[in-house]
């Protein structure tokens, strides 16, 4: 027998990036390009440029000027309406932009938890919208139907909100953990029965508002309302403080409890959750009763504190901003969080631009798109910015239809 | 003709799967490929067959350089592949599935079945095939569908017939069959390249041997080179190949099985009214080609199949219709069939696959609430114990190798007391290295006094664990036979040849002694 080894010289690979860094630095890099593709829109948008454009060969400079100052003064009254105002008279109205961003962003984040949790447990949470929905009937109907004592009135609503999205989604999860229904259907369908179950609640003498003809129910009491958090001023109120504590409430149930330790499993490897003796069924439930919950709780926020009324707007479309929210956070309570804050301070901040510079506000939706689709598409990315790949394939967080 | 490869280097991400592999394979000869699981052989075919393209690297014929790009070209270049996993359409019949790709058609342009049938009824006839054209291919055995996959390789004139692991699904006896047309093909002029990892094999019927570990070439060999020779080549360092065990002393009988029919959700039956006892102190192994009910048959001990009649008794408990979260904490360990669907996930740290089925439990959690530092602490004393090499306890399970995979499962279900040790495969797709170390501790639970039941569809395992072999053939137990107990006698139960028939036939090779 001879052996005969072979030389090893094997040529250096490049190094790759710590998954989580090169998971920052896409997303920061999908941001840029989304703001990118954004300034075009607003530059081919703009009357001025498309005036200038019409002498282009004669002075192509102005084109390129008339470009760069609608394209600077958006983003920048985006920034001052999402952030600081430095044109403000006083400290405190130069704030305000800020505490309009943690305004928006509260429900955002709680529905964007919703979503992120349901993920973790390998399902996908269509229905943050329906879930929020039915939490912000409950905790209106205990608003103002009820009369009590300030601290109890607030506690019994919240509850109630949460209890009321914790049973829409509940449904789901029975579904799919009984008849093995796809949570993808079932809660994009319950969305359409909690739409019109609510347009038809507001019809009824039990929820329309006295001596109105439109669907709105009456004003929550104030012993109900969540307090405001920076005087009456401002319309900061405690849901983000609530939105907050539900983050950490969710970072500590993933990874502290064996609750979440056996939604991880779920989501992770079903199969093996299984012949580990772990009831998968019983656990799709439970994760879709949190979830719905935390949609129910973003209801709260809107319902108590930011709209003080029930109408079948109430949830303004952040149940389904929630899921973009949940990708761009990669479903960490933490990515979460900010990317609730950057969610709305885009929106607040897409109100000054449409006011200040004509920049219809649709350009933020837009960039909110275009941020979520880069990231869902990595080697894109990559390819733009020639980086080499670190092993992060495109982002997979729910299991396939045929599961 | 000669067919060399020069430099073949691919790489994924930062794995190097081959590092500058040189081979010469010439015609009239069987040349196998030995080397663990992950060790590269398949990559290299692969890039062979065109199905990858090399990173660096030249591939000649007789000497001129030529570019592969897809099957396509390989099949021109007269290289043919028999995959692991069949290619074949189940509802074509041979000949339709013979001619597929490279259609006869007649004048009208319809297809000329009858070429196409006689075209497999010569080659059948050439080489001894006994393969009917007409037959639907799902309907035949599983060696027969391999047989269709080299005609189909040779009917596309396939001067070099690269086997990729055929072995793996038959049955010793198919085993001997195959071998033997590799060999008259080899005398008609063809090059064989057999890729392999059992030393048994490689030494009956290999003309060159070109052993690969880590993706590299490591050294040639030659056919009379011993077992042990071969596999520490394979390995890297000395290898026991036997298992030492303390005498068999059985005890009273702990898990009693009677009459076990398991059904799928279609109604299909899997396992036919399987009756057996496992004994203290005993390794009852259940043998068999894949696909003949011992996975029905394990998951239904472990309460993971639904339509499950008759009686599963362990220590005068009834285990039928409990939950399997009751059936594991009653003291059963599982290590399952298929590590990397069932056993581990590959994306949680090890720390918390080692207590996948216990980490609702004290020490682990108190009122619902984990304690991360008792569960690193127990992960870093299992990992030691059991040999894991691993960066640390917080790395994810899928940066494992196979066999570190496999020591992981088996730390998690022996670090508790148990009543019984189920195994099914443990040991595939493992390294040499990690069989040994494996086995041992299997051996140490039965010698412990704990009854052990092992599926396993190799036969060397089988003969080098079990006190007592059960058979099971198309769901049912063909017989209960002792340890020493032929090696062709077994084959021909796997194959469905009734218990006596089959020692009448191969008479007992070793130490007579106790039976069924």
């Amino acid at each position: 027998m001879t052996s005969t080894v072979a030389a090893p010289d094997v040529a250096e690979s490049p190094p790759t990036m710590r998954p989580w860094v090169e998971n920052l630095v896409l997303t920061a890099l999908s941001m840029v390009l989304a703001l990118a593709v954004g300034a075009v829109l607003i530059a081919v948008s703009d009357p001025d440029v498309t005036s200038a454009m019409q002498y282009f060969f004669a002075d192509p400079l102005n084109t390129f000027e008339a470009m760069w100052t609608s394209v600077s003064e958006a983003y920048a009254a985006l920034f001052q309406g999402a952030i600081f105002n430095f044109g403000a008279d006083s400290f405190s109205q130069g704030i305000r932009p800020m505490t309009e961003t943690l305004t928006v962003a509260a429900p955002l984040i709680a529905a964007g938890l919703s979503v992120a949790l349901a993920f973790k447990a390998g399902l996908f949470n269509i229905g943050a919208e329906g879930q929020m929905l039915i939490g912000a009937t409950c905790a209106g109907y205990v608003a103002f139907t009820w009369h009590l004592p300030g601290p109890l009135h607030l506690t019994l609503a919240v509850v109630a909100g949460i209890a009321g999205g914790a049973l829409w989604a509940g449904i789901a999860g029975l579904l799919k953990a009984t008849t093995g229904a796809h949570e993808v259907i079932t809660t994009i369908m319950l969305n359409y029965v909690a739409r019109y179950l609510v347009a038809f609640l507001l019809t009824t003498a039990a929820f329309q508002r006295p001596g109105r003809n439109d669907p709105i129910s009456p004003i929550v009491d104030a012993t109900a309302q969540l307090p405001r958090l920076l005087g009456d001023q401002f319309r900061l109120h405690g849901g983000i403080l609530l939105s907050l504590g539900a983050a950490v409430f969710v970072w500590w149930l993933l990874n502290r409890s064996t609750l979440g330790f056996r939604f991880r499993a779920v989501g992770a490897n079903a199969a093996a959750a299984r012949s580990a003796g772990i009831n998968v069924g019983r656990s799709i439930f439970q994760v879709m009763v949190i979830a719905g919950g935390l949609a129910g709780l973003a209801a709260v926020s809107q319902v108590l504190g930011t709209e003080k009324a029930l109408t079948g707007g109430i949830s303004a479309g952040v149940g389904f901003d929630a899921i973009t929210v949940a990708l761009l956070g990669r479903g960490s309570p933490l990515g979460v969080v900010l990317a609730g804050l950057l969610f709305g301070g885009l929106k607040a901040g897409g109100v000054t631009m449409q006011a200040q510079t004509g920049t219809p506000i649709d350009i933020v939706l837009v960039v909110q798109s275009l941020i979520v689709l880069f990231i869902a598409a990595p080697p894109l990315i990559r390819s733009i910015f020639r980086i080499r790949s670190g092993g992060i394939g495109s982002m997979q967080m729910s299991k396939g239809w045929g599961e | 003709m000669r067919l060399e490869l020069r430099g073949i280097t691919k790489r994924f991400g930062s794995v190097v799967a081959n590092d500058h592999i040189d081979l010469v394979i010439e015609s009239g000869r069987i040349h196998c490929l030995l080397g663990e699981n992950g060790a590269g052989k398949s990559t290299l075919m692969n890039v062979l067959y065109g199905l990858l393209s090399p990173d660096h690297g030249e591939i000649l014929i007789d000497g001129d350089p030529i570019t592969i790009s897809g099957p396509g070209d390989a099949v021109a270049a007269g290289i043919g592949m028999v995959h692991q996993h069949f290619m074949l359409v189940p509802v074509f019949s041979v000949a339709d599935n013979v001619m597929l790709g490279y259609e006869f058609t007649n004048t009208v342009g319809l297809l000329d079945e009858e070429k196409a049938a006689k075209q497999v009824t010569d080659l059948s006839a050439r080489f001894g095939f006994d393969v009917d054209p007409t037959a639907i291919v799902e309907d035949i055995p599983v060696g027969s569908q391999q047989r269709v996959e080299i005609i189909k390789a040779l009917a596309r004139n396939a001067r070099v017939l690269i086997l990729d692991e055929p072995t793996a699904v038959l049955t010793p006896q198919e085993t001997d069959e195959l071998m033997q047309i590799m060999r008259e093909l080899r005398d008609a002029g063809t090059a064989i390249v057999f890729i392999t990892h059992k030393l048994r094999e490689v030494r009956a019927v290999a003309d060159t041997i070109t052993v690969i570990r880590n993706g590299a070439v490591v050294g040639e060999a030659t056919p009379d080179a011993s077992e042990a020779d071969l596999a520490s080549m394979m390995v890297g360092r000395t290898v026991q190949l036997t298992v030492d065990k303390a005498d068999y002393q059985p005890g009273e009988v702990a898990l009693r099985v009677r009459d076990l029919t398991v059904r799928d959700d279609m109604g299909r039956e899997h396992v036919k009214g399987v009756s057996f006892d496992v004994h203290r102190g005993e390794i009852f192994a259940v043998a068999g080609v894949q696909g003949n009910g011992q996975t029905e048959l394990v998951k239904a001990l472990l309460g993971l199949e639904h339509e499950v009649s008759g009686a599963i008794v362990l220590d005068g408990q009834e285990l039928l219709g409990k939950s399997t979260k009751e059936i594991l904490d009653s003291g059963v360990g599982y290590v399952p069939e298929d590590r990397s669907r069932d056993g581990l996930i590959a994306a949680f740290a090890l720390a918390e696959n080692l207590v996948l089925d216990t980490f609702d439990r004290d020490p682990y959690a108190h009122f619902g609430v984990l304690k991360p530092r008792v569960i690193s602490d127990k992960a870093v004393s299992l990992i030691d114990e059991f040999d894991v090499r691993a960066q640390g306890v917080g790395s994810p399970a899928s940066s494992l190798s196979g066999g570190n995979q496999q020591k992981l499962v088996l730390a998690r279900e022996l670090a508790r007391p148990l009543k019984l040790f189920v195994a099914a495969q443990p040991t595939r797709g493992v390294d040499v290295g990690s069989i040994e170390f494996l086995h041992e501790r299997i051996v140490g639970q039965r010698d412990a006094g704990v009854p052990v039941l092992i599926v396993s569809t190799e036969l060397d395992e089988v003969l080098a664990l079990a006190d007592r072999i059960a058979v099971m053939y198309r769901g049912s137990v063909v017989g209960v036979v002792g340890a020493e107990t032929s090696r062709d006698a077994l084959g021909l139960m796997m194959a469905g040849v009734p218990v006596d028939e089959a020692l009448q036939a191969a008479p007992t090779a070793r130490t007579p002694g106790a039976t069924a």
